[in-house]
């Protein structure tokens, strides 16, 4: 057995990839040594990521139903026809009340559970594994389980509130209950995630600094305020930006947990999208605006990375 | 006096311990309360499904109904697609990621770092931009509804190049270099000296990689159209449009569809952690 791969890789050494040491042919060869180990990833990069990069773009100013071979450039009326239809800004406004209402929530729940699992604790793995399971789970089981919990008649959660005295909400039927719903539902589906990136930022806030504040008189809330908050920062705003990002791409669970509905209510731009291109194939004009998500995502990382360079961060 | 008041503090401190748990305890327990919810469901019977208020625990065990969601539509065949896939593409994108990695870690090239950036680059690009276009691809290669369809563009991974780079630039050079005198090719010293060290990375890719595409959900739903090409995932939900209301038999196909991904949550919860803190995404 090993004879046989030392055979294979003495093969190998003697056609080209061998370690040179000859000056001067070193970089050229490196560099055919390198495409051949690169080659596997460059192939697929350029046909499924940089060309359809470009050619989603070129799309965007043509009109084209893939299903016949004519394609006419129109030039920016794609983009035109995207501002001017309500039914895309109705999609934006839903887009952007689910990111408003995730992302706070969100970050406010998994930093305050992040905080409370950096104290000593009985069962901190076992409450670890508990916190995190709703991340690794698919969207698609996720969203099935939550349209059982959200039954107006039978489900839990209409049990639960009613225990509080509230009267049955039909939660996936009623337009501003259902927005609600896809709301709680995704903020239970990742908070998991920013719970494990403001651990990792808190346990990276030196003990030195508890100390001093605690020698200084520091209660228990003024050492959260004022030495946890800030330094802080640079990890909550990192957690803000790609909570964003990730909010503004929802898809999955809207698709299994409302279909868009009820009455468009929680159709947002991944679903507004997702229709375009693959249900009425208008390719041209779901490019346009996949162009515009990819604007809107592009502008949000730009801050992120100018904010980012200011402030010496590291999550790992 | 001073005994009474160190008492006094103890008892306030083992209060607040005792307040902190039952916090942190509510909160794990409300975030596991849909899946014990998910797991009795499924082995209820419409009788204790049908009640108000809810019945926790099922008055009698209907197993069966597992049976029931594999004859109801071909899971079993969804489940085979969705293995074959996922271990497909998780296989394939270890060896494209860390000979990709090798290259931009140990070797000197013209217009390397050029190219790493654009690498680090593509990870910005969100999928949407790209699935048009990777769908058109696929059509005129003729490999819509297939298993080429779902795989072949999964193959590399710029998240995982970048992760297995980091990685091999902390595995001192100079265990190759001695290698390379004895006539070591580089293909080998990547397999034999490098992979070895390297199998943390390499696990935490494969776990991740595994999730993703056990989960992924819009690319098929694109792509594969006939009923036996389908995967768990889409089947699932497919399921769900004919099955509204039968709670039983969605609960345990929901079951079927996480289970695998969380027994392997179970045994290498690190791996999955320390990936969802390397990539910082979600979904």
């Amino acid at each position: 057995m090993t004879s046989l791969r030392n055979k294979y890789f003495s093969f190998l050494t003697r056609t080209s990839l061998g370690w040179n040491f000859k000056k001067g042919r070193v970089s050229r060869r490196n560099l055919w040594s390198a495409l051949l180990f690169l080659s596997p990833t460059l192939i697929i990069f350029a046909t499924f990521i940089i060309f359809p990069v470009f050619f989603s773009f070129y799309l965007s100013f043509h009109e084209w139903n893939m299903f016949s071979s004519e394609t006419s450039f129109v030039g920016l009326k794609n983009y035109s026809r995207m501002l001017s239809d309500p039914d895309f800004w109705q999609v934006l406004k839903h887009t952007f009340i689910y990111t408003f209402g995730t992302v706070p929530l969100n970050m406010v729940l998994s930093l305050m559970i992040a905080y409370l699992l950096n104290q000593k604790l009985i069962g901190k793995k076992f409450l670890r594994t508990a916190l995190f399971a709703p991340v690794i789970i698919s969207p698609v089981s996720a969203a099935v389980i939550w349209r059982w919990l959200y039954d107006p008649n039978f489900g839990l959660i209409n049990y639960f509130i009613s225990l509080f005295g509230i009267d049955t909400i039909n939660w996936l039927n009623d337009p501003t209950a259902a927005m609600f719903a896809l709301i709680v539902m995704g903020v239970w589906k990742t908070f998991g995630v920013n719970m494990v990136l403001f651990s990792a930022g808190l346990q990276a806030i030196p003990d030195s600094y508890y100390d001093a504040a605690q020698i200084d008189g520091a209660g228990r809330w003024a050492k959260f305020w004022y030495i946890t908050i800030p330094l802080l920062s640079p990890t909550t705003f990192f957690i803000m930006v790609m909570s964003m990002i990730s909010s503004f791409q929802v898809f999955d669970i809207v698709y299994v947990l409302t279909s868009g509905g009820p009455l468009g209510a929680t159709k947002v731009l991944v679903f507004y999208l997702y229709e375009h291109a693959f249900k009425f194939f208008e390719m041209g004009y779901a490019s346009a605006v996949a162009y515009f998500l990819f604007a809107i995502l592009v502008v949000m990382t730009l801050i992120q990375v100018k904010y980012m360079k200011s402030s010496v961060y590291d999550v790992v | 006096m001073t005994a009474g008041k160190s008492k006094k503090n103890q008892m306030s401190k083992i209060g607040k311990s005792v307040l902190l748990h039952l916090i942190i305890y509510t909160a794990a327990l409300a975030t596991v309360a849909p899946f014990i919810w998910m797991i009795l469901t499924s082995v209820k019977s419409m009788n204790d499904i049908f009640v108000y208020p809810p019945k926790w625990w099922p008055s009698e065990f209907h197993f069966e109904n597992y049976k029931r969601v594999f004859e109801a539509a071909p899971f079993g065949r969804f489940y085979l697609n969705s293995i074959f896939v996922a271990i497909t593409v998780t296989l394939g994108q270890l060896i494209t990621c860390s000979m990709a990695a090798f290259a931009f870690a140990r070797l000197k090239f013209w217009g390397r770092d050029v190219l790493f950036f654009v690498f680090l680059g593509t990870m910005m690009i969100p999928y949407q931009v790209t699935m048009i276009p990777s769908f058109m691809m696929l059509y005129w290669l003729g490999w819509i509804d297939s298993y080429k369809a779902l795989i072949v563009p999964g193959l590399a991974s710029a998240f995982g190049t970048f992760l297995l780079r980091q990685f091999f630039l902390t595995i001192p050079k100079e265990l190759e270099e001695a290698a390379y005198i004895d006539g070591c090719s580089r293909f080998r010293a990547l397999w034999s000296i490098i992979i070895p060290l390297a199998k943390p990375a390499l696990a935490t890719l494969a776990i991740f990689t595994f999730m993703g595409v056990f989960n992924d959900f819009i690319w098929a739903l694109i792509v594969i159209n006939s009923e036996e090409m389908r995967t768990v995932q889409l089947g699932l939900a497919i399921f769900r449009d004919r099955y509204i209301t039968e709670w039983d038999l969605l609960m345990a196909g929901s079951v079927t569809a996480t289970f695998p991904i969380l027994f392997v949550f179970f045994f290498a919860q690190k791996y999955f952690i320390k990936g969802i803190t390397l990539s910082g995404l979600k979904e």
